[in-house]
């Protein structure tokens, strides 16, 4: 486990998709249902807007409150720059840890491969910060960013879920 | 050179792999920082740092006047996903089927 002064996590990806492709994969429901922990994401697509993460059933079923994570837009530039506060209710004391500040970034390069770049600051949040950089995989719990870029970059470019 | 070569190219030096140990230990350090830990000199430093942030191992960002380093896990992530998965997890599987059938036994 990392020192707990680390308070900015990067994780970069490289997808074989346009870019409004990535952009939808990551703002629309009904794409991040299919990835990393499934949930149903919803912007307010304003700066000032309001992010929801809402369950699904699994996540329910496993006593999952209705809405698993909220924040708010800071940024929203399609398909380029997504930057909100990101707050995870699953359990009390996620909730308790506050708003974090999550960036996404999308840069095109020649051949039409997109660099998708996840710039995560979790200062003050060290049980987001573990769970973020995979701690909890083992137990089931998914395996953070890195899980959840891995399954979305398979989606696209297969057209397929990465198997759990 | 593909990707997954690129990484394995990277992984395959101890020097390359002490340095995403000392970004694992402490994330988001500077040139000078990395290259303290270590009994080389600065430039090359630079290059182990250039073949890892090529394979994606090593992402950089600005901040303020400073270049910082950040471990990409990324990059094993999807070798882990696309190859050892694949091969481990009979094992893993029959392990698992062997812990949950010695626990029953022990009640």
């Amino acid at each position: 486990m990392s020192d707990d002064d680390t308070t900015v996590q990067v994780y970069r990806v490289y997808i074989k998709a346009p870019a409004h492709t990535i952009w939808d994969a990551i703002t629309k429901p009904e794409w991040t249902a299919r990835y990393g922990y499934g949930g149903l994401s919803e912007y307010d697509p304003r700066s000032g807007g309001g992010y929801v993460g809402r369950a699904n059933a699994g996540m329910i079923a496993h006593g999952a409150p209705e809405v698993a994570a909220d924040g708010e837009v800071i940024e929203f530039d399609p398909p380029r720059k997504l930057v909100q506060t990101f707050r995870l209710l699953m359990d009390p004391s996620l909730a308790a840890e506050g708003f974090t500040r999550l960036t996404y970034e999308i840069t095109e390069s020649p051949g039409g491969v997109c660099a998708l770049t996840v710039v995560h600051d979790v200062t003050g949040a060290p049980g987001m910060a573990a769970l973020m950089r995979g701690d909890f995989d083992a137990t089931g719990a998914g395996g953070g960013w890195a899980w959840t870029l891995s399954g979305l970059k398979t989606l696209l470019e297969t057209g397929k879920e990465m198997a759990s | 050179m593909a990707d997954d070569d690129l990484v394995f190219k990277a992984l395959a030096d101890p020097t390359r792999r002490f340095l995403l140990d000392l970004l694992f230990a402490r994330d988001g350090r500077t040139l000078t920082e990395l290259e303290s830990g270590l009994e080389m000199s600065r430039f090359g430093v630079m290059k182990h740092l250039r073949v890892l942030e090529e394979a994606g191992l090593v992402v950089t960002r600005r901040s303020g006047r400073e270049k910082l380093h950040f471990l990409n896990p990324v990059p094993i992530r999807l070798i882990h996903d696309r190859w050892i998965g694949k091969y481990t997890e009979r094992q893993a599987s029959a392990l698992a089927d062997l812990k949950a059938e010695l626990e029953s036994t022990d009640e």
